[in-house]
C-alpha cells in the first residue's frame, strides 16, 4: 500500500463496488439525510449541507483513523479494489463515471477539514467528463428521498445501493441501454486529446484542487457566464463560501454571489495570456479576453492580492 | 344501423360500396360494417387494402391473407411488449416465417410490409425481396433474426422501394457492403432509416445512393457515419425533411464546424433532428440554423448536457415532439415550457438508471410542462420523485392527455412530501383525462387507484401496472371496468386467480394479458383455459422443468400470457411456453 499522503481518485464501476463502500460509512449520512429532507420541497436535488459533511482524500483500501472526529463522512473502499497505485485520471473514470473520494489520512491538497465531495456538474468544456455522482454516497442526499420517505434515513447510503437491479426494471429497451453504455464508453475514448472544432479549450486550475478542468471560453459570452460555471465546476471545493442558508440551491444564488463566492473571501480568477503572463480577469473586454487568454487559474486570496478577503454580503 | 340487407346489396354495384369503404378511417369501422351483413362482409373485405393484425398469433397467417385478398398494405406485431424489458424468453416465438411464406403465396401485389417485435429471418427477406414485384415500404421495428445478407437481398431486388425503415432492431453484421447492391438505376428511395445498424458503413457508397435518390425525405444515419462525412451527405440531400445524423462527432478539422454550419444553413424543409451527439457541445450551434422549423427533435440517445441542451431546445419554437434525456432537468424543461408551445408529445428518458442520479429532473419540470404546453398529449417520464400535487396539478393543467406513462424509478416510491401513495394523484389523472388511451402508472399504489381507473379510464386501451396494489381487488377493478381495454401487462403485484376467473369473458374483449411475479396459480389458469376456449393461455416457465401436466393445481405461476386468437393453440411454442 502506498503513503497515505498520496490522493487517489477511484471510480467505483460496479453497483457492488458502492455497496461495500457505502455500507462502511451509513452511520454518519442520516445527518446530512435529514438535513436535506428538511429543505424546501422542490430543491432536495444535489443539496449539500457543508457543515456536516466533511471529505477527506485518502487511498483506496486504507482506513480513516480521523472517522473518530466529528462528523466527518468518510467513505470507505472495499478492499478488493485497491493497489493503492496511483491511476490515471482517464483509468479513473469508468463508462458510468461514479466518482467517490474515498476519506482518510492526511492530504496535500490543502482542503483541510472541509472538503466537500465532489459536485458533478461538469460544464461546457468538460461536457464531455461523464457525470459524477456524489449525492449517493452521501447518503444519498436529495435524490434517495424516496428512500429516506420510506423512514430508512439511517441507511440513506445504503438504500441506493441496495437497489438491486430487478430484471426489466426501470422499464428501458436493452437497445437503449446498450447503446448509452456504448456512448459512454465512446466518450472516454474522445476524451483523451483530441481537440474540438470551432471551440476554445483552456485549462483551469484552482489552487489545492487536485486535478484541472478544461472549459470552452466560446460557450460563454461575457464574465459573469464564465464565473457562474467556474463556480459550479469548482465549487466542490469551496469552503463554507456560501453562506449556509443559500446553500441549497444552486439556482437561488445570485450572480454576483456567484462572483463573490469566487472571487471573494479566498478566492481571484487570474489567467495567462499570450505574453506568459498573469492577469487579473475582469479588466478587459470579453472578445479581447477570450482572445489572449491561454489558461484560467484559481488563486487562492491571498496569494494573490495579500489582502483579507472580502466579506460576502 | 345496419342498412337492410336486401335493397342495400342490390341498389349498387359492389364498386360503389368499395368506394364508400374507402372512406371508413378505420379498421373498427371496416370490422363493423362487415359485421352487418354478408353482402357488406363479402364487399369489405375483398376491398380493404391496409390490414393490422396487432397479435400474429391472433390468426393464422393464410386465414387473414385469404380473408383479404386484395390487402397492399400490413402490419403484423409480435411479442408481448415487456418482451423489450427483457421479460420474454427469447425463444418464445413471433417468428415471421409463416407470414411471409402466406403472404407470398396470397399476396403478391403486396406493396408495405412492416413487423414490429418479431423474428424475421434473413430467408424472411429474401423471400420479402423476390415475392412482391411492386414492393415499396419495409418497415422493421424491434425485430431480431436478420442480418444485412438479408438487407442485401432487399436492396439487390426490391426494384421500386420507398421505404426501408429499421427501427430499434438488432441486426447482425454480415455483409458490410449491402449498400453495394442497390443497383445504379435504383433511384426510388425516399425513406432511409439506418440508425440501428450495428457495423460500419460504406459512405462513398452511401453517398453516391442519396445523390441519385433525388426523393429522399427521410434519412438516418448509423453511428458510423463520422461529422466529416455527414456534411458530405448533407450537401447531397438538401431536400431532406427528418434527419438522424448518427453520433454527430469526428476528428477535428479545421474548418469542419463552418462547413456543418452552412450545410445546416441550406436546410429549410428539415422538420425532424435526431442521433447520439456523442457529447460534442462545441458543434451544437451548427444546427441553430434549422432549429426555428423543426417539429421534431429527438434527443434520447445524445449525452449533450446542459446549457447546451436547453440553449438548442429553446430556439425550437415550433417542436411539436421532444424526446430528451433528463440531462434537460427541471430548468430546461421550464424553457420548453416556455418557447415550445406546440409541444405536443414528450419523453424524458433516464441517462443513468441503474445509478445515482445525480442530475435535477423533477416532478416539476413535468408539472411547467404541463401548464405551459396547451397542447400536450402524450407524456412518458422517467424521475425519482413525484408527488400527488404534482400529478393533480397536471391532471387539471391538461385533460386533454391521451397517454401517460410515468415510471418512478425506484418501485414503490410513495409522495415525498405526504408519504403517502400516489392513489390521489394517478385518480386525478384519470378523472380529469377523458380521452386517456394508455396509462402507465409506478411509485406507491394500493387497490384505491385501480378502483379510480376501473370506473374513470373509460377510453383506456392500453394499462401498465408494476409492483401496486395489495390485494385480487385492484386486479378486478381494472378488469371489470375499463370499458375499452385492449392490453393489460402487469408485472410484480399481489393479484391472484379470483379476479382472473370471475373476469375471464372480458379477456375475450381484449388484445392480450400479461401477467408476471403475480400471485396465480397453475389451477386457476386451467380453468380459464377450459372455461375460454377462444384465449390462449400460455404458461412461460424459463427454468423449462419438469412437464406442467404432471404439476399440482396450487404450483405457481411465474409468467402468464393470455391472448385471443382463432387459431387455437400454436404450433411453434418452445420448451419454456406451455399453452393450457
Amino acid at each position: 500500500m502506498t503513503p497515505p499522503l498520496e490522493h487517489d481518485y477511484i471510480g467505483l464501476a460496479e453497483t457492488s463496488a458502492m455497496e461495500n463502500s457505502t455500507k462502511i460509512s451509513s452511520s454518519s449520512s442520516s445527518s446530512s439525510s435529514t438535513v436535506s429532507n428538511s429543505e424546501d420541497n422542490g430543491k432536495l436535488i444535489g443539496h449539500l449541507n457543508l457543515k456536516e459533511t466533511e471529505l477527506r482524500l485518502g487511498l483506496p483500501g486504507s482506513e480513516f483513523p480521523e472517522r473518530g472526529e466529528g462528523v466527518g463522512l468518510t467513505l470507505g473502499l472495499p478492499k478488493s479494489f485497491g493497489s493503492g497505485a496511483k491511476r490515471g485520471f482517464s483509468d479513473a473514470i469508468d463508462g458510468s463515471a461514479k466518482w467517490v473520494f474515498s476519506g482518510g489520512g492526511g492530504s496535500e491538497v490543502g482542503l483541510g477539514k472541509g472538503g466537500i465531495l465532489f459536485s458533478p456538474r461538469g460544464e461546457n468544456g468538460s461536457g464531455k467528463l461523464p457525470v459524477a455522482s456524489p449525492a449517493k454516497d452521501l447518503g444519498g442526499v436529495g435524490k434517495a428521498t424516496g428512500q429516506e420517505n420510506k423512514g430508512k434515513v439511517g441507511s440513506g447510503l445504503a438504500a441506493p445501493a441496495a437497489k438491486a437491479q430487478v430484471v426489466g426494471w426501470p422499464p428501458i429497451r436493452s437497445y437503449r441501454k446498450n447503446t448509452m453504455a456504448s456512448n459512454s464508453s465512446k466518450n472516454k475514448e474522445d476524451d483523451e486529446g483530441k481537440q474540438e472544432v470551432g471551440c476554445l479549450y483552456i485549462k483551469v486550475s484552482m489552487d489545492g484542487a487536485p486535478y484541472l478542468r478544461k472549459v470552452d471560453l466560446k460557450t460563454y459570452s461575457n464574465y459573469k457566464e464564465l464565473s457562474l460555471a467556474l463556480e459550479k465546476m469548482f465549487s466542490c471545493f469551496i469552503i463554507g463560501q456560501c453562506s449556509s442558508n443559500e446553500v441549497s440551491s444552486r439556482e437561488r444564488i445570485s450572480e454576483s454571489r456567484m462572483i463573490d463566492t469566487l472571487q471573494g473571501s479566498e478566492y481571484v480568477l487570474t489567467y495567462e495570456d499570450k505574453d506568459g503572463d498573469w492577469m487579473l480577469v475582469g479588466d478587459v473586454p470579453w472578445d479581447m479576453f477570450i482572445i489572449s487568454c491561454q489558461k484560467l487559474r484559481i488563486m487562492k486570496g491571498s496569494d494573490a492580492t495579500g489582502n483579507a478577503p472580502r466579506a460576502l454580503e | 344501423m345496419p342498412p337492410h340487407p336486401e335493397w342495400t346489396a342490390a341498389m349498387f354495384p359492389d364498386e360503389v360500396w368499395e368506394h364508400v369503404f374507402s372512406f371508413l378511417p378505420s379498421d373498427a369501422d371496416r370490422n363493423v360494417a362487415a359485421a352487418s351483413c354478408h353482402a357488406w362482409l363479402r364487399i369489405e373485405r375483398r376491398s380493404r387494402r391496409r390490414v393490422f393484425v396487432g397479435n400474429c398469433y391472433a390468426v393464422a397467417p393464410a386465414v387473414a391473407v385469404a380473408r383479404f385478398p386484395e390487402a397492399r398494405a400490413v402490419e403484423v406485431k409480435g411479442k408481448p411488449h415487456f418482451a423489450d424489458f427483457d421479460l420474454v424468453p427469447g425463444d418464445w416465438g413471433g417468428g415471421a416465417d409463416e407470414w411471409v411464406a402466406a403472404m407470398a403465396e396470397g399476396w403478391p401485389q403486396l406493396e408495405e410490409l412492416r413487423f414490429k417485435r418479431m423474428v424475421v429471418s434473413d430467408d424472411c427477406l429474401e423471400v420479402i425481396a423476390r415475392s412482391f414485384r411492386n414492393f415499396r415500404v419495409l418497415g422493421l421495428a424491434f425485430c431480431e433474426g436478420f442480418s444485412t445478407a438479408g438487407l442485401a437481398a432487399v436492396a439487390a431486388n426490391c426494384r421500386n422501394l420507398r421505404v426501408l425503415d429499421l427501427q430499434e432492431n438488432v441486426i447482425e453484421d454480415n455483409c458490410s457492403h449491402w449498400l453495394s447492391h442497390f443497383p445504379e438505376s435504383f433511384t426510388s428511395l425516399v425513406h432511409l432509416n439506418i440508425a440501428c445498424l450495428p457495423g460500419e458503413v460504406n459512405v462513398p457508397v452511401l453517398e453516391r445512393l442519396v445523390s441519385r435518390c433525388t426523393n429522399l425525405k427521410t434519412l438516418k444515419l448509423n453511428h458510423a457515419v463520422p461529422l466529416e462525412k455527414l456534411v458530405i451527405l448533407l450537401r447531397k440531400a438538401p431536400q431532406l425533411v427528418d434527419l438522424g445524423t448518427g453520433r454527430f462527432s469526428g476528428e477535428h478539422h479545421l474548418d469542419l464546424y463552418s462547413k456543418l454550419e452552412s450545410a445546416f444553413t441550406g436546410y429549410k424543409s428539415l422538420k425532424s433532428l435526431s442521433g447520439t451527439w456523442e457529447a460534442v457541445p462545441a458543434y451544437l450551434p451548427a444546427v441553430y440554423s434549422v432549429c426555428e422549423g423543426l417539429t421534431s427533435l429527438n434527443l434520447s440517445y445524445a449525452t449533450t448536457q446542459n446549457p447546451e441542451l436547453i440553449k438548442l431546445v429553446s430556439r425550437c419554437k415550433s417542436l411539436q415532439r421532444l424526446w430528451v434525456m433528463d440531462f434537460i432537468e427541471d430548468d430546461g424543461l421550464a424553457a420548453v415550457a416556455s418557447s415550445c408551445k406546440l409541444l405536443q408529445e414528450l419523453r424524458v428518458f433516464p441517462s443513468d438508471p441503474y445509478g445515482p442520479q445525480p442530475v435535477s429532473l423533477t416532478e416539476r419540470g413535468l408539472v411547467a410542462i404541463s401548464a405551459g404546453c396547451p397542447m400536450l398529449h402524450s407524456v412518458l417520464y422517467f424521475c425519482n420523485q413525484m408527488t400527488n400535487a404534482a400529478l393533480i396539478a397536471i391532471a387539471l393543467n391538461r385533460p386533454n392527455l391521451t397517454r401517460f406513462r410515468l415510471c418512478i424509478i425506484e418501485p414503490q416510491t410513495p409522495d415525498y412530501l405526504t408519504l403517502q401513495p400516489l392513489d390521489a394523484g394517478f385518480s386525478a389523472i384519470v378523472e380529469s383525462c377523458k380521452d386517456l388511451r394508455r396509462l402507465s402508472v409506478s411509485g406507491l399504489l394500493t387497490d384505491r387507484v385501480f378502483k379510480s381507473i376501473g370506473a374513470y379510464a373509460d377510453r383506456l386501451e392500453m394499462l401498465s401496472v408494476a409492483f401496486a396494489g395489495d390485494s385480487d381487488a385492484g386486479l378486478h377493478y381494472i378488469l371489470s371496468g375499463c370499458k375499452s381495454l385492449r392490453k393489460l401487462e402487469i408485472r410484480d403485484c399481489p393479484f391472484g386467480d379470483k379476479p382472473l376467473l370471475a373476469n375471464a369473458a372480458k379477456l375475450e374483449t381484449m388484445r392480450s394479458l400479461w401477467m408476471s411475479s403475480c400471485s396465480l396459480t397453475l389451477g386457476a389458469c386451467k380453468l380459464l383455459a377450459r372455461k375460454m376456449p377462444r384465449l390462449n393461455v400460455e404458461i412461460i416457465d424459463e427454468r423449462r422443468g419438469a412437464s406442467w401436466d404432471s404439476r399440482p393445481d396450487d404450483c405457481p405461476v411465474e409468467k402468464l400470457y393470455v391472448y385471443r386468437t382463432v387459431a387455437g393453440p400454436r404450433s411453434d411454442t418452445p420448451s419454456c411456453v406451455w399453452t393450457v
